[in-house]
């Protein structure tokens, strides 16, 4: 049986344990909520530029722009993969990063390279270790970042997109439903999918004047809606990171609480066996010195 | 009279919304004007200085290229970056303006040419409302 001592600074220890547990709840949560405000403010810009392109979108053709057109020979996938830098927020990561691999994986079997434009830490060190090939990897970012953070990546994955090196690009990223599910989700973002621009047709029926003509302002357009999809997707990732630490961090914390009490018991039980034993030890001595 | 409704929308944030009398944007094939009951209208925009007129007072607004779509009196501004006049830092501005000249100055192999120029017009443009906050 183990003694009271160490029972004792067991219990200590995970007292200190669910400290920590509880601090990065609470910073999670706090987290979790600028992360949600975010989501919040940029849902009127996303909302206003699908608006604008589907007002365009009766009146374009796949061959208006190379990003609509849908390559005959799929040679090169390019998978951009955003996780969280740190881990401590339970299987979130993992689910993202297989997800991600299972894809890789298919396309493979297909006859195309697939290479990786990793976001986040773990996204990295996860793809590394098997090989594939990573052109680009932003680390340390996913803290804090902005609107230029997906600039920097769209940028990348479209230069890459036109030079011929990527002829389909992929993102994977954990969205975010609800506090308690975040799911892994694979979003086509090039070439651009003509559902896209054919969502909301009635808008087309407005006689715009375009300034440039149509294909000039598809020029300008889609490079931006690339870069906003990949912002949309860092800013779920951002979120969904927040709130499966919580949610891991919360089982922590109830997990200490209830070893706290099972080391409790443990304690009183040590406890009482030792008095027991020194009670008979002190009766024994008594009884030899009446004998 | 009828009035326009501008707004002014980046990724992180509404810049503005408000109702004016005349707005002035910088388009990419020059700059246009709008009033109320302008034809829809979808233009792109460069980099530059937007204004409105609101309250009889003229206001600009630094719009870094985008989008704006005008159509039922409202005129609807998308924008990677827009800064109010009155909200610009203009210091940054100015170590941005200073860097990038420099950059264009030294022509090293190192840098690319065509994003420091992009950099200094963006600097040039934020000066250049430095009065009119």
């Amino acid at each position: 049986m183990a003694s009271l001592k160490d029972v004792k600074l067991k219990i200590g220890g995970v007292k200190k344990t669910k400290q920590i547990t509880k601090a990065m709840n609470m910073v999670a949560s706090a987290k979790l909520r600028g992360a949600q405000q975010r989501i919040e403010r940029f849902r009127p810009y996303a909302q206003k530029f699908f608006d604008m392109l589907s007002n365009l979108g009766g009146q374009s053709e796949e061959t208006a722009h190379p990003f609509l057109a849908v390559r005959d020979e799929v040679k090169t996938v390019g998978i951009v993969l955003a996780t969280s830098d740190r881990g401590l927020c339970g299987s979130f990561n993992v689910n993202i990063i297989t997800a991600a691999l299972k894809i890789a994986r298919e396309k493979t079997k297909e006859g195309k390279a697939v290479k990786f434009y990793c976001v986040g830490k773990k996204a990295r060190d996860a793809v590394r270790k098997l090989g594939y090939e990573i052109p680009l990897a932003i680390i340390g970012q996913m803290n804090s970042f902005d609107f230029q953070l997906a600039v920097s990546v769209g940028q990348r994955v479209m230069d890459d997109f036109l030079s011929g090196q990527l002829d389909e690009v992929l993102m994977v990223y954990g969205e975010f439903i609800s506090l308690a599910k975040q799911v892994p989700v694979s979003l086509p973002v090039l070439p651009i999918a003509a559902d896209h621009r054919d969502e909301h047709a009635e808008g087309a029926a407005k006689n715009y004047i375009y300034e440039p003509a149509v294909e000039g302002l598809l020029a300008e357009l889609l490079p931006r809606f690339v870069k906003v999809q990949i912002y949309r997707g860092l800013l779920d990732t951002s979120a969904s990171e927040h709130a499966a630490r919580m949610m891991a961090m919360d089982n922590a914390t109830k997990n200490c609480d209830d070893m706290t009490a099972a080391l409790t018991l443990l304690y009183n039980k040590t406890r009482q066996a030792a008095i027991t034993k020194d009670l008979m030890d002190i009766v024994g001595g008594v009884e030899a010195l009446k004998g | 009279m009828a009035s326009l409704q501008l707004e002014i929308v980046t990724p992180d944030q509404i810049v503005l919304s408000r109702q004016v009398e005349y707005v002035g944007a910088p388009g990419i094939e020059g700059e246009f004007g709008v009033l109320p009951e302008h034809v829809p209208f979808i233009s792109g925009l460069a980099v530059g200085c937007l204004y409105y007129k609101a309250d009889s007072k003229t206001r600009y607004v630094f719009v870094s290229g985008g989008f704006a779509e005008v159509s039922d009196n409202t005129v609807t501004v998308l924008a990677e970056c827009a800064e109010e006049a009155e909200h610009i830092d203009f210091a940054r501005a100015e170590r941005a303006f200073n860097r990038a000249t420099e950059r264009i100055a030294h022509k090293g192999s190192d840098v690319s040419l065509p994003r420091a120029e992009f950099a200094l017009r963006r600097a040039t443009y934020r000066l250049s409302l430095k009065n009119r906050g």
